[in-house]
């Protein structure tokens, strides 16, 4: 039900309020924030991968004009902070003490007036380094002997983190047992990096005046921030402030916590002065929360085409320090959601992780908490069973599928699928494709030796989290809230816990009040960001801002709205159980002329109350989620492979995406077309890898390749709209779905352009080179 | 490769352009880089800084009318010249065209991107008043967009041509 084109709740594809800013430069990005006698820093980084450090001489560049301090992890050891904690219960090096164990690791600082001057003085600093091995796969990190990275850690003897299970091995065993085929993939998710095109940064601001901390700082979650600040930095709570300002991108990559916003804060602290710390694109690709690297062992058992059971067997190479932001019960993420959008009555997942000498980090990229891993692992599973048993790849999905009436749907590892009609989402994709007519054309191009591939994806995602008995960060419930405050006028504020990097919450967040409490979405203003006036929240990843805060603001809407009922029922003299509500205002039953609007209202809040309401129309809601929302979609993608090169190029993509109800449909396929790039890019290009040594080829934007409006394909977008039962909006969220869904129907339509001559994968990114080669060994190549 | 604590002494000579078409003069260290210049010395905002090495074009502003990455074009080349950044580009009163036609076809979502893809596509219409998706896929192929996929910012390429188009 969409509300009148005056208010624009949900369902219309307004305009966005934030772009007023940004289309004029006036955007509020952390380097823009220039404060009083503000100093700068910069970080020296380690060269070399693995090397005991012997030795460190600031002497030369403390010596340098305009220098004002080098800081050394030995001068945060007096304070305790030379080592951090990770949101995965490891510990971090904020400035290494003993040895540098990756490449780019922050060794020390330098504080002075200008960058200019204090990237000079980085050259000044004389290391003394003592080479150690390095270790750069997780193979390698558990062969015996391998070299011991975490030689800091008490009890620690070897470069394995962690071993972690989900579902019924028993039965998953029987499963295979019973099994008349099986059908296994390996395949290996490359590491890429989320690299928005803002990098981080903080302007940390002690001031010794008052003693308040305040940290604009390029943060996803300036709450949790805060709370960590005060229990690493022991500093009182009140007294730090976290100003999230625009964020330049996000994708997970503002979700930790970094040693730049450490030790800056330690500086402006020993200092007295404010200072600016802003990562360069190196820094940040080499040393800030990655994603994937993930080596993936998959078999499905197979009773005719029906799928009976599910086995993966995963390798994780977790980089230095063990700093996934996830959930602290699941070491592995949510990946156990591998089933996928199949009903597989058994499966089972292994995972164990490792160190190895490259950055740490591991979930970031616009995923929540890697679904997009397992999202790829059945997808390439069920197109390689598919092949195997010589059906077709949509076939084997269809007849597999979680079928609509099974809903709320409970799956082989513990999930409760909210709702979905998957099926209806494949059909309109293929009708959409022209599935059938290119089928035949893929078979006449074939004939006259073109090399055509159809890939199809069906993903199910699980976002939204909590319900925070179930997830938690670093021990904080996740949850988040929403305060509403209608002023007289009719005009409000809306306060948030989460935190947009691009998403529009400025316009969503506003239709949402509109729909729920009638009051135009001009007349909202939503702020976020600021710890200081926003209430409590875990903030924006894993697509959590619609589901669980978008929950929150219509539920405080709501709760305003039983007591907008109390005020206009004493204004119309009516009982409160004769008034009926549409958007906007209530009115007698039976007579609409007899209406007092939420404007009305919201005025009599404050100057005629009926006796015993208390004034005002504001207030507060914290929304646990009873459950995390499961949106999903079919992806189909046309490629053309050239025989004499290896390299393909994208026809066509067609994604169907069924996310629930849209509150701002403009908003929600630009979220999609964002994700189906950085899908593409991922599928085709980007790429985080070392050398033997452990140099990382891909620190700059010369060497990690992204997209560009040239090699992006266009999209043709397309909904269905099955509502989440138990969110009060039925929606889901939508902002990492396609980069979730979409690599794998891009490398499903490399594959089966060549998958008839018995080519079964090739991993990304699907290079000219790679697809060269794999033609050349079925005697395709030209 | 270590510098000696001598070279770090600034070299600095005086630089004069014109900024919006404002003349600006500043005595500058000539190793200051154009973008720093904008932002620092002048704070002109608007011009952001994504990558160091001229691959993303978030620095992109115009240079006498051409759209240069101003992350690595020192201030002194600017010497004399005309610059115009997206604080230029936006009249008194109102938008230009290509903002309301960012904004219209949601052709932005965190905004950093932006001025410099706007600035490329004001350069691109100057030239070519009725392009091709092609021919706006090539000339913004140098700005690097992380949020929208491109497909938004072509129509409003287009969405501009046209507008340009009915008021000439």
């Amino acid at each position: 039900m969409a509300t009148a084109h005056e208010i624009r709740g949900l369902g219309h594809s307004v305009r966005r309020k934030e772009d007023d800013r940004f289309i004029r430069g006036k955007g509020n990005y952390v380097d823009d924030i220039v404060l009083p006698e503000m100093l700068h820093m910069e970080l020296l980084r380690s060269p070399v991968a693995h090397a005991r450090i012997n030795s460190i001489d600031t002497s030369r560049a403390g010596a340098l004009p305009g220098v004002v301090a080098v800081i050394t992890g030995e001068a945060l050891a007096a304070h305790n902070l030379a080592w951090m904690p990770t949101l995965s219960g490891d510990t971090q090096a904020v400035l290494a003490t003993d040895k540098v164990r990756f490449q780019g690791q922050e060794i020390a600082a330098v504080v002075a007036e200008t960058a200019y001057i204090a990237k000079d003085a980085l050259e000044l600093i004389d290391v003394d380094y003592e080479l150690l091995p390095a270790v750069t796969t997780p193979q390698q990190a558990l062969e015996e002997g391998a070299p011991l990275i975490r030689d800091d850690k008490e009890g620690q003897e070897s470069n394995h983190i962690y071993h972690w299970e989900a579902g019924d091995q028993e039965a998953t065993d029987r499963a295979f047992a019973d099994a008349d085929r099986v059908v296994s993939l390996d395949t290996f998710y490359p590491r890429c990096h989320p690299a928005p095109l803002e990098c981080c940064g903080c302007v940390a601001d002690v001031n010794p005046a008052t003693g308040k901390t305040t940290i604009y700082m390029t943060s996803q979650a300036p709450h949790a921030h805060r709370t960590l600040f005060a229990l690493v930095a022991g500093l009182p709570e009140h007294e730090i402030r976290i100003v999230s300002p625009d964020i330049g991108g996000g994708f997970g990559n503002k979700v930790p916590i970094y040693p730049g916003y450490v030790v800056a804060t330690a500086a402006s602290l020993l200092i007295g002065r404010p200072v600016k710390w802003i990562e360069d694109r190196t820094g940040n690709l080499v040393s800030t929360g990655f994603a994937r690297d993930y080596h993936m062992h998959g078999e499905l058992a197979l009773k005719g085409s029906k799928m009976t059971g599910l086995r993966v067997k995963l390798l994780s190479d977790n980089g230095a320090f063990f700093s996934d932001a996830q959930p602290t019960r699941f070491k592995a993420g949510l990946f156990h959601i591998v089933t996928g959008s199949y009903d597989i009555p058994a499966a089972h997942v292994i995972t164990d992780g490792a160190y190895t000498n490259k950055a740490p980090g591991g979930v970031a990229y616009r995923c929540s908490f890697r679904v997009t891993e397992a999202s790829y692992m059945i997808e390439r599973l069920v197109q390689t069973a598919a092949y195997e048993l010589g059906v077709d790849p949509v076939e084997i999905r269809m007849e597999n599928f979680i079928q609509p009436e099974q809903f709320p749907y409970e799956s082989a590892t513990g999930f409760l699928y909210d709702s979905g009609d998957y099926p209806a989402a494949m059909r309109l994709a293929l009708e959409r494709l022209g599935y059938d007519q290119l089928r035949k054309e893929q078979a006449e191009a074939r004939e006259e030796g073109r090399l055509l591939g159809i890939g199809v994806a069906f993903f199910t995602e699980v976002v939204g989290a909590g319900h925070g008995t179930e997830y938690d960060i670093a021990g904080l419930r996740m949850f988040d809230s929403a305060e509403l405050r209608v002023h007289p006028t009719g005009k409000a504020i809306l306060k948030l816990g989460v935190r947009s990097q691009g998403q529009g919450h400025e316009t969503t967040f506003g239709q949402i009040i509109a729909q729920e409490l009638g009051i135009p979405y001009e007349d909202v203003e939503v702020q976020e960001g600021d710890t200081d006036n926003t209430p409590y929240g875990l903030g924006t990843y894993a697509s959590r801002s619609t589901p669980v805060a978008g929950a929150a603001a219509a539920m405080i809407s709501r709760e305003l709205r039983e007591k907008a009922r109390k005020i206009a029922a004493h204004l119309l003299e009516a009982a409160e159980d004769d008034l009926e509500w549409e958007p906007g205002r209530f009115f007698v039953k039976g007579s609409p002329d007899r209406a007092a609007t939420i404007q009305d209202i919201a005025f009599a809040a404050y100057t005629n109350l009926p006796e015993g309401l208390q004034a005002g129309l504001e207030g507060v809601h914290y929304y646990d989620p009873p459950n995390m929302t499961f949106p999903y979609g079919a992806y189909a993608v046309v490629v053309e492979i050239d025989r004499g090169t290896g390299a393909w190029k994208v026809q066509r993509v067609v994604a169907v995406d069924d996310c629930g109800v849209r509150i701002n449909p403009m908003i929600v396929e630009g979220q999609i077309m964002g994700g189906l790039t950085e899908g593409f890019g991922i599928a085709a290009m980007e790429l985080i890898t070392f050398d033997e040594d452990g140099n990382c080829i891909g620190s700059t934007f010369m060497d990690y390749l992204l997209p560009t409006a040239w090699e992006t394909p266009e999209f043709e977008l397309d909904a269905t709209v099955v509502p989440s039962p138990h969110h009060p909006l039925g929606a889901k969220g939508v902002g990492e779905s396609a980069t979730v869904g979409s690599p794998a129907a891009y490398v499903n339509a490399v594959v089966d352009a060549i998958a008839h001559a018995g080519v079964r994968n090739i991993d990304m990114p699907v290079t000219s080179d790679k697809v060269w080669k794999a033609l050349a060994e079925v005697g395709l190549a030209e | 490769m270590a510098i000696q604590e001598q070279e770090a002494v600034a070299i600095t000579r005086p630089l004069a352009v014109s900024v919006n078409g404002v003349e600006r003069s500043a005595e500058v260290e000539t190793r200051l880089l154009l973008v720093h210049f904008l932002r620092q010395t002048l704070g002109l905002t608007g011009t952001h800084i994504g990558c160091d090495t001229t691959s993303c074009g978030a620095c992109t502003v115009l240079l006498d009318g051409t759209p240069v990455k101003s992350c690595t074009v020192l201030a002194v080349q600017a010497e004399g010249r005309e610059i115009t950044t997206v604080e230029g580009l936006t009249p008194a009163g109102g938008l230009h065209p290509i903002q309301e036609a960012f904004s219209a076809e949601h052709g932005l979502q965190c905004g950093f991107c932006t001025p410099g893809m706007m600035l490329t596509s004001v350069a691109l219409l100057a030239e070519n008043p009725d392009p091709t998706d092609e021919d706006i896929r090539w000339a913004i192929s140098g700005n690097i967009c992380r949020c929208t996929g491109y497909q938004n910012i072509v129509k409003a390429v287009h969405h501009a041509a046209g507008k340009l188009k009915e008021a000439s």
